[in-house]
């Protein structure tokens, strides 16, 4: 389970959009670099992530070798009621990780 | 004529003993970054050191060695136990010699818990060294070199004030030429620091992930092609006893993050 996290406000407005802020440890190893002995360095990297909010599936991306370490993402939603927002993501290695944030609309 | 000679001496004696100018104002590392580093550093959530922290605080309750204890099992509550541990860093134990922060975390493991040692510049170790040093965020830095004539941590300190103004490497620097004589200037791309350690461990964008001072330390003697010391050789501890007392009373605000 990899480590993450999830930043969204606990109490949102009916139908006006929030920012939902996700971060993500990773080395985002690209494939491409070799190490001090000249070995190439396998490629590791987070490729898939999926935000869902009250189970409806929001936001899907395929993240490639061009995104940095630690991959940072920060997007826009709407809600009509309260609910939870979850992000997963997988690597190439099928590593998992999952974080979850509840709001509340007011 | 003795007499003259000792009064000679006493004058003459303060003189030796004064320290060499620090930078003025003393200005956080921070300050010479883009405005984007600066806002990254210091939002909790776009900081990607914290996740060091998170996971150094898991570590921190997490039994291991042969004695089955975890850090948290002698020092509590890091928030109260380690509140001012970074600022104190490097310091002398009279067993242990001279140590900084990460040094002082390996000794605890091997020694303490009767662990596997953590290697420098492992996650492990990084994250407890961040952790610890997060706890401090906002004190000062008190270093106690200059309080102990004669003792290991003095000699410690005079052997890294030597090497900060000894020009090394095929470009012929020393520390002191850029970060006391040419702070805030420009270089290449990059405003140059007053050279403070207040904000290590911290995320390098540069290396994609978050180093300690001795990294750091060695990416400057790497920047001026000279032989990179080897982590944890008592050059380097000598060069952080040393900005320590150099960066006296800065506020620390560790992880930062650099370029």
């Amino acid at each position: 389970m990899m480590l993450g996290k999830l930043q969204v406000p606990p109490s949102v407005k009916k139908g006006e959009p929030f920012e939902i802020r996700v971060l993500v440890q990773h080395p985002m190893e690209t494939g491409y670099r070799r190490d001090l002995n000249g070995m190439s360095i396998p490629m590791h990297i987070v490729d898939k992530l999926v935000c869902r909010v009250g189970g409806r599936e929001i936001l899907r991306a395929e993240l490639g070798t061009g995104i940095a370490a630690n991959p940072y993402l920060a997007f826009y939603a709407t809600a009509s009621e309260s609910g939870e927002v979850e992000v997963e993501w997988s690597d190439n290695r099928g590593d998992t990780g999952r974080v979850t944030a509840r709001f509340t609309v007011a | 004529m003795k007499l003259g000679a000792a009064i000679v001496l006493l004058a003459v004696a303060p003189v030796f003993a004064q320290e060499p100018a620090r930078p003025a104002p003393l200005t956080p590392g921070s300050e010479f970054q883009s405005p984007e580093a600066r806002q990254m550093q210091f939002d909790d959530f776009a900081n990607p050191g914290l996740l060091w922290v998170e996971r150094g605080e898991k570590l921190w309750s997490q039994p291991r060695g042969e004695t089955n204890k975890s850090c948290a099992s002698c020092h509590g509550d890091a928030r109260q136990s380690m509140k001012t541990a970074a600022a104190r860093h490097p310091r002398y134990y009279e067993k242990l010699g001279v140590l900084d922060l990460e040094g002082r975390i390996k000794a605890c493991v091997v020694q303490n818990q009767k662990a596997p040692d953590l290697p420098w510049e492992s996650q492990d170790l990084l994250s407890l060294s961040t952790y610890v040093a997060r706890q401090a965020k906002g004190q000062h830095i008190v270093p106690s070199a200059g309080s102990q004539p004669a003792s290991a941590l003095r000699a410690s300190y005079e052997r890294g004030r030597r090497l900060y103004f000894e020009r090394q490497g095929q470009l012929n620097l020393a520390c002191n030429n850029c970060h006391d004589a040419n702070w805030g200037k420009t270089l290449l791309a990059e405003r140059i620091s007053q050279g403070h350690p207040g904000d290590w461990p911290a995320y390098r964008i540069e290396w994609q992930t978050l180093g300690s001072l001795q990294r750091r330390l060695r990416a400057c003697y790497f920047g001026v092609r000279a032989e990179l010391p080897p982590l944890g050789s008592p050059d380097l501890v000598a060069l952080e006893v040393y900005l320590a007392e150099r960066a006296k009373g800065l506020e620390l605000s560790p992880p930062g993050v650099r370029r």
